[in-house]
Order: structure tokens, then C-alpha cells, then sequence
């Protein structure tokens, strides 16, 4: 349960961490389209360097950066092995084994592809290692106000993600008790057959849910004692305003699209 | 079982941004027998302290990567015969004889019945093999109940969530000293309860106190509570043990007691109020010893 850090706030002072959420928000899914539209090595290469001085910027120990990686790692290997096993190219395959083949193309393929989770993976990560969950859901809300005018409840939903972001560490919290209690009554969690060790958490579980429920019941409560209303009058206590480093970011974000499109253009196939 | 620890550090996450220093070479003794007190402000680290008494916080040097540092001194800490420093100690026996209650302890309930949950660490803690049988089992739950203030035959069918508030506790209280555990912790035992409803719960300590678990520790921040029922007590602040005296010897030292921001127990300052206008009194901090220290000067006096 301690491993939660992951894509946890990194709570330091950097370049990065003072960009506008929104701005980054829009800098990830920019990122995220030159990744996908990046076919050659040449411009994923130009998308990795992006992100290593994103991150070398964000001051972000490099250990964290790897740690987020390592909840994928699974996923990537077994993406890389089913497609250097099943992808056909043209030609000879090198090593053949009845349904199984390699080819040269699959080979360069499954790197491709570990390259483009890597990118992917660690890009997502630095986001929430930099801005805050309640400056994320900020940006977010911002990002989505056009959709008010198809009546979209924006602001209930931006609520929702940010009291479901504030309670993950209360509840983790609460797990780790509950957790203790039923270990100082003897509860066993480590051994046993599979069947037996998810028997073993419902005394966890049921204690676990009637918490969420109750300080859910609670919140609601307060927020109805003190008139909570969302919508059009609220202000902000935290106003967001971009700013110099924002249009720098931006512009990195738009050489780094254009030039991806150009790669593709010119350049072409996955070499 | 004689608790000693010595040297005893923790620091919550270690190597991060968030690290936190709880304990800080605390080295405290606990007789067997007693009725120890902790008391301290939230965060002086009194809960870690006792979390470590049955191995749910775990000492560096009983984890399985250790490497011991150089120049500082090695924590000890045992329980009775377990050495809980070393790597081999069995943690489920130790734990099924050192009782723990987590504050708010009836939110750990899950069972359909009060039955089942009382039950709950007796199965847990049945050797291999030796599952005591349901007679056994129907004659522990029984007596477990019963010492806590409930009635078998009216609770123990019923689902533990639709009981009020107190008896919750006392269910949850029930489910710990099933086992008979010779030391019982509490972490804040009559926390969020009202003035009879803590009295109760302090009755049914004392109750349970000698026959059935030979020492208590109670870890709490009300002042009252310490005085009138324990036989020693521990003060923490930020990590540190300050004092670890009689309550009657901690809480007449109240210079010391105001610099680290705690109160006086009721009975005391009335004691010392007495003194201040001339009138000695002598007594243990007891609210009964102190009426009656009271009536009898008023008959010799007067």
C-alpha cells in the first residue's frame, strides 16, 4: 500500500512546477499526438529529447521517473514480445518457429513501440509529479468551460475528480489501519492460496466501504450546512494566469508538433 | 510480560520529500502488571511507540535487507521472551499475546454477527491443527462478551452495525481479549465517547485488569483519565520519552507540565488551588481520594 506514491505531487520548486496546469494539460495531449505521429526513429528520437530536458527542468529525481515506469513495465514487455512473435514484414523472417516468426521489421517495431509506452508513461507521470491534484482539476475545469454551453455540468465534474483526488490519501490512510487492526487480531495477508489471500482482505474491505460511505455521508453534510452551490458565482481563490514560461512552453509544444509533421512528411517508414 | 525497549527510533517515509520523525531514542520500561499510562499531544509519537509493542511497526534489524549502521546505537526492544530485533521472532504469536485496540476500534468490525467477529482472532490465531472446537469457541466469545458489559444471549446474533456507538466499541474491545492476550494496548480507548460512557469503559478495564490480561497500557491525551487509573505513566513530546513517573509525581511537577503544553488533571488543580490559599492536602489525584481527603479535613479542621 506504501507504493501509492506513484504519481504522487513531488512537492519541489521548479521551472515545471510553475507552469500553468493548463498549459500542461494541453502540453500532454500535444506530446501525446506527436508521439502516435511520430513513424520514424529519427522523430521519436526529437520526442524523447523533449521530454528528458522537460524533465531534467522539472528537477524531478530521475529515480521517481523510473518508478513510474516500473507499474508498466509488465504491459510494455508483453506488447513487445507479441509483436516481435506475430508481426509479418516483407521478405525472409530470421527465425521461424511454427505460428512464431521474427522479422527484422518486428524487431524494430517492438522497439518502436517500448519507446512510444516509455514516452508515454513518463510524460503522464512528470504531469502529476509537477502540478498539484487540486491545480490539475483547475486546469481541467478551465479546458472544459465550452462545454457549458451544451449544458455539460463542468464544474460538478471538476468537483468530483478533486474530492475524489483529496480522499485517495485519507483512504489509503484509513487502509493502513484497518489493515493493522485486523493483523493485531491475527488476520494473515502474505500466505495462502490465491483464493485464501483475497478471502483474507474482506475483513479489510467491508470496514473500508463503510468508511468511504460514512465521510462521503459526512461531507455532504457540510457542504449542504454551509449552502454549498456550484456554478456561475463562485470565484476562485487561486486565479490561474499564464505567463512568460507558459509561452515558452508553448512554443516548444507547437516546433515540436510542426516538426514532427515535417519528419513525417519527408522522412516516412519506421527508419 | 515485562516490555523494555531502548534506543527505539522511526522515521515515516524515510528518504522522501514528506520524511517525518516520530520516535526519537525513546528507551522506556514497562513491568508486568501494570497500568500504564502514555500521554502526550497528538503527533509526540506515543501511537508509533505503541505500534511497535506488537510488530506492526517492525524494527530495522528484524526486516529481512539489514545492514546496521555504524557508530549508533542498536535499538532493543523485547516483550516478554520475544526479542522483537531479531529476524526469526514469530509476530503472530507475539501478537496473539499482545493485544492491541486501534483508536475508534469499531470501525474494524466486517462480521454478520457480533458472534463471528469476536471470533474472528480466536480462528485467526488457532495453531495448525488445532482449531479449538465450536463449544470452545461459542464458551470464549461468551466470556469475552460478558466481562465487557454485553449480553451474550441478546448481542450475539445481531449484526454488529445496527448496535449503538458504545457497544460497537465494546464488541471491538471483545474481539481483541477473546485470546486472553497478557498485555492489552489501547490506543485512546474512550476517545469520542461521553463522560459515562468513558467511565464505562475504564470500569471494564480495571475489570479485565489481573485475571484476565496481567498489563495494560492506555495510550491517551486526557489528563483525568491517567490520573485515575494508572499506576504509572509516560509522557512523550515530539518523539521524546520527558517524564516516566506515577502520575501523582508527573503531575505535580506542573512547571514542566505547562512548558510542554499539557494540562493538569481536574483533582490536581483543585489541589494546588487549595495549597495556593493555604490549605495542604494530601492525595493521589483521585477524584474519590480527594473527596474524601476533602471531608476529612472539613471534620478535623473545622
Amino acid at each position: 500500500m506504501k507504493d501509492v506514491s506513484f504519481g504522487q505531487y513531488y512537492p519541489i520548486d521548479s521551472y515545471v512546477h510553475r507552469l500553468d496546469p493548463r498549459l500542461k494539460l494541453l502540453f500532454l495531449i500535444v506530446y501525446i499526438v506527436c508521439i502516435f505521429l511520430a513513424n520514424n526513429f529519427a522523430a521519436l528520437g526529437v520526442c524523447a529529447a523533449v521530454l528528458i530536458v522537460t524533465v531534467i527542468f522539472s528537477r524531478v529525481p530521475i529515480g521517481k521517473v523510473f518508478r513510474a515506469v516500473r507499474g508498466v513495465i509488465v504491459l510494455i514487455m508483453i506488447t513487445a514480445v507479441l509483436n516481435l512473435f506475430f508481426y509479418t514484414g516483407e521478405g525472409e523472417p530470421l527465425w521461424e518457429w511454427g505460428i512464431l516468426a521474427i522479422y527484422r521489421e518486428g524487431i524494430f517495431f517492438s522497439v518502436f513501440l517500448i519507446l512510444r509506452i516509455l514516452l508515454l508513461v513518463v510524460c503522464s507521470s512528470l504531469l502529476t509529479y509537477t502540478t498539484t491534484p487540486v491545480a490539475l482539476t483547475d486546469g481541467i475545469e478551465s479546458l472544459l468551460t465550452p462545454l457549458k454551453w451544451i449544458k455539460f455540468p463542468v464544474h460538478e465534474l471538476a468537483l468530483i475528480m478533486s474530492i475524489a483526488l483529496r480522499m485517495i490519501p485519507a483512504l489509503t490512510e484509513e487502509t493502513e489501519r484497518i489493515k493493522n487492526a485486523q493483523k493485531a487480531r491475527g488476520a494473515d495477508f502474505e500466505s495462502g492460496n490465491p483464493v485464501k489471500r483475497i478471502k483474507a482482505f474482506i475483513p479489510i474491505l467491508i470496514p473500508l466501504l463503510l468508511s468511504a460511505l460514512r465521510r462521503a455521508d459526512e461531507l455532504g453534510d457540510a457542504m449542504d450546512s454551509r449552502c454549498y452551490m456550484g456554478g456561475k458565482k463562485r470565484t476562485k481563490y487561486k486565479k490561474l494566469r499564464f505567463s512568460w514560461r507558459d509561452l515558452i512552453a508553448a512554443s516548444v509544444g507547437a516546433a515540436l508538433l510542426a516538426g514532427v509533421i515535417v519528419m513525417r512528411i519527408f522522412l516516412g517508414g519506421i527508419l | 510480560m515485562r516490555i523494555v525497549a531502548e534506543h527505539l527510533s522511526y522515521t515515516y517515509d524515510a528518504s522522501s520529500p514528506f520524511a517525518a520523525r516520530a520516535l526519537d531514542d525513546v528507551s522506556l520500561t514497562i513491568e508486568e502488571g501494570e497500568f500504564f499510562g502514555i500521554l502526550g499531544h497528538t503527533g509526540s509519537g506515543k501511537s508509533t511507540f505503541v505500534q511497535h509493542l506488537n510488530g506492526l511497526i517492525r524494527l530495522p534489524s528484524s526486516q529481512k535487507r539489514y545492514r546496521p549502521k555504524k557508530g549508533q546505537a542498536l535499538p532493543v526492544l523485547r516483550v516478554g521472551e520475544f526479542d522483537l530485533a531479531d529476524k526469526k521472532t514469530d509476530f503472530k504469536a507475539l501478537r496473539k499475546r499482545v493485544g492491541m485496540v486501534f483508536q475508534y476500534p469499531e470501525y474494524q468490525l466486517f462480521a454478520e454477527t457480533v458472534r463471528d467477529d469476536v471470533a474472528f482472532g480466536l480462528k485467526n490465531f488457532a495453531e495448525k491443527g488445532k482449531m479449538p472446537t465450536e463449544e470452545a469457541r461459542t464458551e470464549a466469545v461468551k466470556s469475552a462478551l460478558e466481562i465487557v458489559g454485553l449480553d451474550y444471549g441478546e448481542v450475539a446474533d445481531q449484526s454488529p452495525f445496527d448496535l449503538s456507538g458504545g457497544q460497537k466499541r465494546r464488541v471491538a474491545i471483545a474481539g481483541v481479549i477473546v485470546t486472553r492476550p497478557e498485555v492489552l494496548i489501547l490506543d485512546e480507548p474512550a476517545a469520542g465517547l461521553d463522560p459515562l460512557g468513558k467511565k464505562e469503559i475504564m470500569e471494564l478495564l480495571h475489570r479485565i485488569h489481573g485475571d484476565w490480561c496481567k498489563t495494560i497500557v492506555i495510550v491517551s491525551h486526557d489528563m483525568d483519565e491517567i490520573a485515575e487509573n494508572c499506576t504509572r505513566a509516560a509522557v512523550f513530546s515530539e518523539g521524546k520519552v520527558v517524564m516516566c513517573a506515577t502520575p501523582k509525581e508527573i503531575f505535580s511537577d506542573e512547571a514542566r507540565l505547562s512548558a510542554l503544553g499539557l494540562d493538569l488533571p481536574l483533582v490536581a488543580k483543585l489541589c494546588h488551588a487549595l495549597r495556593a490559599r493555604g490549605i495542604s492536602i494530601d492525595c493521589d489525584d483521585k477524584t474519590e481520594d480527594f473527596v474524601r481527603a476533602v471531608l476529612s479535613l472539613k471534620e478535623g479542621g473545622a
